[in-house]
């Protein structure tokens, strides 16, 4: 297996970052201005004990055996990295290599982080974890890593999005979890991640919160992208063997921004690799309807952290708006903030209307439903390609299947009983 | 000596505990929330807590945020938050703002600080900015000659509680359970332990809050405590009332109710 997880996650401090105050984050989470820890203070005894497991564990010779047997054997890691000729032809013919998190057990990259937080949290003497959810991938995940270590799970869910995935709702309860609708502000995934964390305060010393996103408080943003991490040290190995090289470019979608840390990471220190998060443009960008909180947010504190943020004038939070829950959030990962200050990734809004085209595109020329979230990606990727030109080889991470989706998608593309087919949609 | 710093004075010279009242900005409106401030310092209140109204609160209960989020359906803004801080100061009470840190950062943190000096208000508390991160604000409130109010937790180390109370003026903000805001039926029984703990770390005053609904819970807490902080039973008053007026007099009753309690009367 991959070397090093997470064990490997701290090395001599890179070219490029010493151009940069301090390492990354600093001692406190801090990713240049971004980061950091803006949180109740009861609960910094908690986080403290998390920094500190995670700091001995990540050495433990013991816990990394542990994880590394559980990705292999549980979650079905390495993933595969699959070449898309076809797609690559409507992407100015670059090689696409898709990272394919969407074979991992329960469908995303979300089980990599869920595995390994479960396994700290086992560590830390702590019986009970809670989640936040979106669309419910990372829900899933943590309420199978749950029944699998024998943990107590609560998960906290917008309202509006356990109706929107009420499949998920009902996965997530077959596996022994408790999901609780969350009616507070706007009934989606900010609103759970403010009822987590008043669990969390509540209920602090028995319970971890398992956050799935390389958002919140010092030092979850380090925590994640360090278990997400495995994705991109997969993936640079394979696009060597298979192209004798590293890609060109490395793509993702970005929400929070777990998947496109995991798969940024490894290549943070590569000049030469391009990399590129893509963000839920919604209805556009001008709009005001969207979820692209690089492109049209600004600096703020939101969840735990200084990032980028959607906010009025005021800094109330604004409500976002994409078609994929997943990525429906009005926040990203401090480090995301930090690497496009720094101009090492750029960040670019992809529409509901493109990424549902790259969705309907990678279905009919590779036989992969990917989830409406990779979309976006794919969306990104036919650009990048576009840019690179021929040959060119793009590593794109495919982070989950579109199972969940299935249902968005007929409705989009009208291929329910009596309406239009794919072709009648402009 | 501050303001706060006078309030906590005059009580200890009347030998009774200091009574801090909580209630939100702009519910049931700007003026709304005017009146009832205005009528718990009439039945006694010693020091306000003005709360400003923010989206994503982690740290309060529903019934603070029920008030906070009607009150930004309906409009409410930072400045109408200085607003009120003007008005309720001009009573001669000192007047805090409770706000998460996000809302003063945009805002600028010195500029808001110029303000709520100008507005007279005589400090900041601060429920999600840790003294760890707040070195801006440790210059601007020095600048404008601001109390801050920092929290501490029954989770808080012993040098946490040594390092966050000596960045703290007027007084530090005790949380006495671990939990978020609202009326509880029993005080803590973890907070009496944090407040002797307090107490060998530093001299500021020490204000006990969460969970606080009536007089006889007040007298209890301010046995050990300096202050006691009432949130969520005040602001329950005025969701429960059928009017504005009755908001205000039911607001009125319970203050009167508590501090009574701290008086020895309940």
């Amino acid at each position: 297996m991959t070397a090093g997880i997470p064990a490997g996650t701290r090395g001599p401090a890179p070219a490029h970052r010493e151009l940069l105050e301090g390492g990354t984050p600093d001692g406190s989470g801090h990713f240049g201005r971004f980061g950091g820890r803006f949180v109740p203070e009861a609960l910094v005894a908690a986080l403290d004990e998390l920094a500190a497991e995670y700091e001995s564990a990540r050495v433990d010779p013991a816990f990394t055996a542990e994880l590394e047997g559980l990705l292999t054997h549980y979650a079905g890691r390495p993933s595969l990295l699959t070449e898309a000729p076809r797609f690559g032809q409507h992407a100015g013919g670059a090689r696409i290599l898709l990272k394919r998190e969407d074979l991992n057990h329960t469908g995303s990259h979300k089980i990599n982080n869920v595995l390994g937080q479960a396994l700290l949290t086992r560590r830390m003497g702590k019986t009970r974890v809670i989640a936040e959810t979106g669309a419910g991938q990372h829900g899933v995940a943590t309420a199978t890593a749950a029944a699998l270590l024998g943990l107590e799970c609560v998960v906290y869910m917008g309202e509006e999005d356990t109706r929107r995935q009420a499949l998920n709702v009902a996965r997530m309860r077959l596996l022994g979890a408790e999901v609780v609708p969350v009616r507070t502000g706007s009934r989606t995934l900010k609103d759970a991640m403010n009822e987590a964390f008043r669990d969390w305060v509540a209920n602090v010393e028995h319970t971890h919160y398992l956050i799935g996103s390389v958002g919140g408080p010092h030092p979850f943003p380090v925590l994640v992208r360090d278990f997400q991490r495995v994705i991109g040290v997969e993936a640079r190995r394979q696009v060597q063997e298979l192209t004798g090289g590293l890609p060109d470019a490395v793509t993702a979608c970005v929400g929070g921004g777990s998947n496109a840390m995991g798969i940024f990471h490894a290549f943070l220190d590569d000049a030469s690799v391009r990399l590129y998060g893509f963000e839920a443009g919604g209805d556009g960008v001008e709009t005001g309807r969207h979820a692209a909180t690089i492109t049209g947010g600004s600096v703020g504190v939101l969840h735990g952290s200084r990032s980028f943020v959607l906010q009025d004038e005021d800094g109330q939070t604004i409500e976002s708006h994409s078609i994929s829950a997943g990525l429906d959030y009005p926040g990203v990962g401090p480090e995301h903030a930090w690497l496009a200050e720094t101009g090492r990734a750029r960040y670019a809004p992809v529409t509901d209307a493109e990424a549902m085209e790259a969705f309907r595109l990678l279905c009919r020329t590779e036989g992969i439903i990917p989830a409406i979230e990779s979309a976006h990606a794919l969306a990104g990727t036919m650009r990048v390609g576009r840019e690179l030109g021929e040959g060119a080889v793009v590593l794109v991470n495919l982070s989950g299947r579109g199972d969940k989706d299935v249902d968005t998608a007929a409705r989009w593309f009208g291929l329910l009983a009596g309406e239009p087919t794919p072709e009648g949609r402009a | 000596m501050s303001g706060v710093e006078k309030a906590f004075a005059a009580a200890r010279a009347e030998g009774r505990g200091v009574l801090v009242g909580y209630l939100p900005a702009g519910y049931p409106s700007v003026d709304g929330a005017i009146d009832a401030i205005r009528a718990m310092v009439d039945a006694g209140v010693d020091v306000v807590e003005v709360g400003a109204p923010y989206s994503d609160p982690v740290m309060d209960g529903p019934t603070i945020q029920a008030a906070a989020q009607a009150a930004l359906d309906r409009g409410v803004r930072t400045a109408d938050v200085l607003r009120t801080v003007e008005a309720v100061a001009a009573t001669g009470t000192p007047t805090l703002v409770m706000s998460y840190w996000n809302l003063v950062e945009r805002y600028g943190v010195d500029r808001f600080a110029g303000d709520l000096a100008s507005a007279g208000g005589a400090g900041l508390i601060t429920p999600d900015l840790l003294p760890d991160e707040a070195g801006e604000w440790l210059s601007a409130s020095d600048a404008h000659d601001l109390d801050r109010v920092f929290l501490v937790s029954p989770s808080s180390t012993d040098a946490r509680l040594a390092m966050t109370t000596a960045h703290c003026r007027g007084f530090v903000y005790a949380t006495s359970v671990m939990g978020v805001t609202g009326a509880r039926s029993a005080t803590s029984n973890l907070a009496p332990a944090l407040v002797e703990r307090l107490r060998a770390v530093t001299d500021v005053p020490v204000g006990v809050g969460l969970g606080v609904s009536n007089g006889v819970q007040a007298a209890e807490v301010a046995e050990f405590a300096d202050a006691v902080i009432v949130g969520s039973a005040l602001v329950r008053r005025l969701l429960d009332a059928e009017t504005a007026a009755d908001g205000v007099r039911a607001v009125a009753a319970l203050a009167a109710d508590l501090a009574a309690g701290m008086r020895g009367q309940a």
